[in-house]
C-alpha cells in the first residue's frame, strides 16, 4: 500500500484541459454571484429576525430524519438487490431508481394518490388510526424519502457488489450467523459505501423542493423547508432570498468538508 | 473426530467424485492441478455448496447429503482460506475472536480466548495490529488461530502456503506442520504444491478431472506414481507398458525399455531425469537402454540443466551445465540417451 511521495503529472491536453477549466468556473461562478450580491450590511439584522432560522431548523431536522430512515430501509433494500436472485428483479430495480429520472412534481402528486386523504392507503390511514398525512412535517419527511431513497440504495448496492462475498464465507465458516456476518462484517466493509450514499441522500433531502411542495404544503414553521423559503422569499424580497441561499451553501459545504476524509474519501 | 466422506458435485461438464476418509488426528492433502475439483471438495466439505450426491459424515453423524446440509455456521469446520480471508477492518486479536463471539462467548471471554491463541502461534505483540500491517507468515498464523479456536471437528486449509513468498515459505511450513501435528481433529489441505503437500500430509489422495487417481504417503506416491501429472510433480520420466519376464517392457505409446525389476504385466517404468545421460553420438558399451531424440527445450535451475527431448519414447534429461555447454543443446539438436536398467525402476500398474 506504498504511494510514491511524489508523483509527476503532465499537463493534460488542452482539448480536455481548456473545457475543464470551463466547466469548474460554470459551477463556481454562481457561488461568487451569491457572495457579491448578499446584503452583507443587513445581515446581522435579518439573522436576529424572529422566525429568520425557522426553516432552517426544520430543513436539518427533517434531512436528518430523511436520511435516518433511508438507511433503515435503504440498506436492505441494496442487501436484497445485490445478494439474492429473485423473478421481477430487473423490474423492482428500475423502479426503485425511478425517483432519479422522474420530476419530483410527478412524485408529490404520487404521494398524494397514495397516502393524500382520499390516497387508497391515506383511507385506510385515516379510517383505522385517524392519521392524516398531508401538509404535516411527516409529509415533508416523506416527500424527501421518495426522491433521496435511490441515492442511497445505489450507493449501498454498488458497494455490496463491489466487496468480497468470500468474507462473509469466513464468517460462516467461524459459526456467525447471516444476521452476525452482516452486522459484524459486511456492513463494516461496505461502510464507506454507507457514509458516501447518506450524505448524498442526506443532501437530496435538504434540496427536495417539488415533492415537499406538493404533497407537504408551505406552512411556515411545519412544512416550510428552506428551499421552499428561498422561493417565496425571493417573490418580494430578492437579497432575503440571496441570503438564505448563502445559509444553505454555508451548511452544505460545512458538512461536506467535515465528513470528508473521515468517512468518504472513497466518494 | 473423523471424516467420511464421499463428495459428488455436479458443475455442468464438470464433475466432482470424490471418496474421503480422514481419521482424527490425520493430515490429508488433496493435491491435484488446477481445476482438478480440489477447492470445490473443499467448498462442500466446509458447507459453501450444496452436494449433488453422496454424503458427508463427521464423527458418524450425517451433516451433508445430496441437496441437503448444515450450513457453515453449524458444521464447526474451521477453514483457512487461500489469502487467508482476515477481516480487514478487524485487528489480529478481533478476527481471531470472532468466533468465539459468534458462538455466544461474552467479549472478554472472547478476547481472552484468542489472545491464548495469538500468544500460542508466537504472535502477542502483533495481537492489535489490523491485517493490512500483518506480515504474511503472520496473516497465515492468525488465520490458522482464528480457524482452530472455534474446537473444530474438521480443519480445512485451502493452499495455505500460496500466498507467501519462497523465503517466508519456508519457516510457515515448518511452523505449520508443528500446528497441524497438534490438532486432533481431521485435516484436509488443498494444494497444487506437491512439495507443501509431502512436508504436512501423512497421506495424500492425487485429484485429476474431479476424480481420485492416487493415494497413498508421500513416500509411496513419489516412488510409485501411477499418473504423468503426479511423475511431473515428482521430476520423473514415467512410461506404462507391458514387460515379459525378462525385464523387456513394451512401452504403451511406442518404445522400449529394459529395466531391472522382474515384474511380468501392466506396468509402470519410472526414472529421474538424472539418470539419463546424453550423448552427441551414439554410445558404445553398457547401457542397455539408448535411443535417439531430438532437443525440444532447455532449462537451467541452479547448476543443473533441465533437457526436454522428444522422440520414442520422450524423455527428460538433467545434466551439468558445463555438459549442456559442451553438448551445444540447441532445439532442434539430434542426440543420443542412454539410461541404465538399474535406474529404472517398475512396479505393477
Amino acid at each position: 500500500m506504498t504511494q510514491p511521495s511524489q508523483q509527476h503529472y503532465r499537463r493534460p491536453p488542452w482539448v480536455l484541459l481548456l473545457p475543464a477549466v470551463i466547466g469548474i468556473a460554470y459551477l463556481f461562478l454562481p457561488l461568487i454571484g451569491l457572495l457579491i450580491k448578499a446584503p452583507w450590511s443587513t445581515l446581522g439584522a435579518r439573522l436576529t429576525e424572529p422566525g429568520a432560522l425557522t426553516a432552517l431548523r426544520l430543513s436539518l431536522i427533517t434531512a436528518t430524519i430523511t436520511t435516518a430512515v433511508c438507511l433503515l430501509v435503504g440498506v436492505p433494500v441494496a442487501f436484497v438487490l445485490a445478494r439474492t436472485r429473485f423473478p421481477g428483479q430487473r423490474l423492482v430495480r428500475a423502479l426503485v431508481t425511478l425517483p432519479l429520472v422522474l420530476p419530483p412534481v410527478v412524485g408529490g402528486v404520487a404521494l398524494f394518490t397514495a397516502f393524500g386523504r382520499r390516497g387508497f392507503v391515506g383511507v385506510l390511514l385515516d379510517r383505522w388510526f385517524g392519521i392524516q398525512l398531508p401538509f404535516t412535517t411527516a409529509a415533508v419527511v416523506m416527500s424527501q424519502t421518495f426522491v433521496a431513497l435511490p441515492f442511497l440504495v445505489i450507493a449501498v448496492e454498488g458497494a455490496l457488489r463491489g466487496m468480497d462475498t468470500r468474507f462473509e464465507e469466513a464468517a460462516a465458516t467461524l459459526g456467525a450467523s447471516r444476521w452476525t456476518a452482516f452486522r459484524r462484517i459486511t456492513l463494516p466493509l461496505v461502510g464507506p459505501g454507507v457514509a458516501a450514499g447518506s450524505v448524498l441522500c442526506w443532501a437530496r433531502a435538504l434540496g427536495e423542493f417539488g415533492a415537499t411542495i406538493t404533497f407537504a404544503g408551505n406552512f411556515p414553521g411545519t412544512t416550510q423547508t428552506m428551499p421552499l423559503q428561498v422561493y417565496l422569499t425571493l417573490q418580494n424580497d430578492p437579497d432575503g432570498a440571496i441570503l438564505l441561499s448563502l445559509i444553505l451553501v454555508a451548511v452544505c459545504i460545512t458538512v461536506l468538508v467535515s465528513l470528508r476524509g473521515r468517512w468518504i474519501g472513497a466518494v | 473426530m473423523s471424516l467420511h466422506a464421499r463428495l459428488v458435485v455436479d458443475r455442468g461438464r464438470f464433475r466432482l467424485d470424490l471418496p474421503l476418509d480422514v481419521a482424527a488426528g490425520e493430515v490429508v492433502a488433496l493435491l491435484g492441478p488446477n481445476g482438478s475439483g480440489k477447492t470445490t471438495a473443499l467448498r462442500a466439505l466446509a458447507g459453501l455448496i450444496t452436494l449433488s450426491g453422496g454424503s458427508i459424515d463427521l464423527d458418524g453423524t450425517e451433516i451433508a447429503r445430496a441437496g441437503h446440509g448444515l450450513p457453515p455456521e453449524r458444521r464447526r469446520v474451521g477453514v483457512v482460506f487461500q489469502d487467508y480471508l482476515l477481516f480487514p477492518h478487524l485487528s489480529a486479536l478481533e478476527n481471531v475472536a470472532f468466533g468465539p463471539r459468534s458462538a455466544g462467548a461474552s467479549r472478554a471471554v472472547a478476547r481472552d480466548r484468542a489472545a491464548q491463541w495469538l500468544a500460542r502461534m508466537g504472535l502477542a505483540d502483533i495481537a492489535a495490529n489490523k491485517p493490512g500491517r500483518l506480515s504474511g507468515g503472520q496473516a497465515q498464523r492468525v488465520a490458522l488461530a482464528r480457524a482452530l479456536v472455534t474446537n473444530p471437528r474438521l480443519l480445512l486449509l485451502d493452499e495455505p502456503l500460496a500466498a507467501l513468498d519462497a523465503g517466508t515459505r519456508l519457516s510457515v511450513r515448518g511452523d505449520l506442520r508443528r500446528h497441524l501435528a497438534a490438532f486432533d481433529g481431521a485435516t484436509v489441505i488443498v494444494t497444487h504444491d506437491s512439495l507443501d503437500a509431502m512436508v504436512l500430509a501423512d497421506r495424500i489422495v492425487v485429484i485429476e478431472a474431479g476424480h481420485p487417481v492416487q493415494d497413498g504417503s508421500p513416500a509411496e506416491i513419489v516412488r510409485r506414481p501411477r499418473t504423468e501429472y503426479v511423475a511431473r510433480l515428482a521430476g520423473l520420466n514415467l512410461y506404462r507398458g507391458n514387460a515379459d519376464a525378462d525385464g523387456h517392457v513394451m512401452l504403451a505409446d511406442g518404445g522400449r525399455l529394459t529395466v531391472d525389476d522382474r515384474v511380468a504385466g501392466d506396468v509402470f517404468v519410472a526414472f529421474p531425469p538424472s539418470a539419463v545421460a546424453v550423448h552427441r553420438e551414439r554410445p558404445s558399451g553398457s547401457p542397455r537402454n539408448v535411443w535417439e531424440v531430438t532437443v525440444v527445450g532447455v532449462e537451467a535451475h541452479g547448476e543443473r540443466v533441465r533437457v526436454e527431448l522428444t522422440g520414442v519414447p520422450p524423455v527428460a534429461a538433467e545434466i551439468t551445465t558445463g555438459a549442456a555447454a559442451e553438448l551445444d543443446l540447441l532445439p532442434g539438436t539430434t542426440v543420443w540417451v542412454a539410461v541404465k536398467a538399474t535406474e529404472t525402476h517398475a512396479y505393477p500398474a
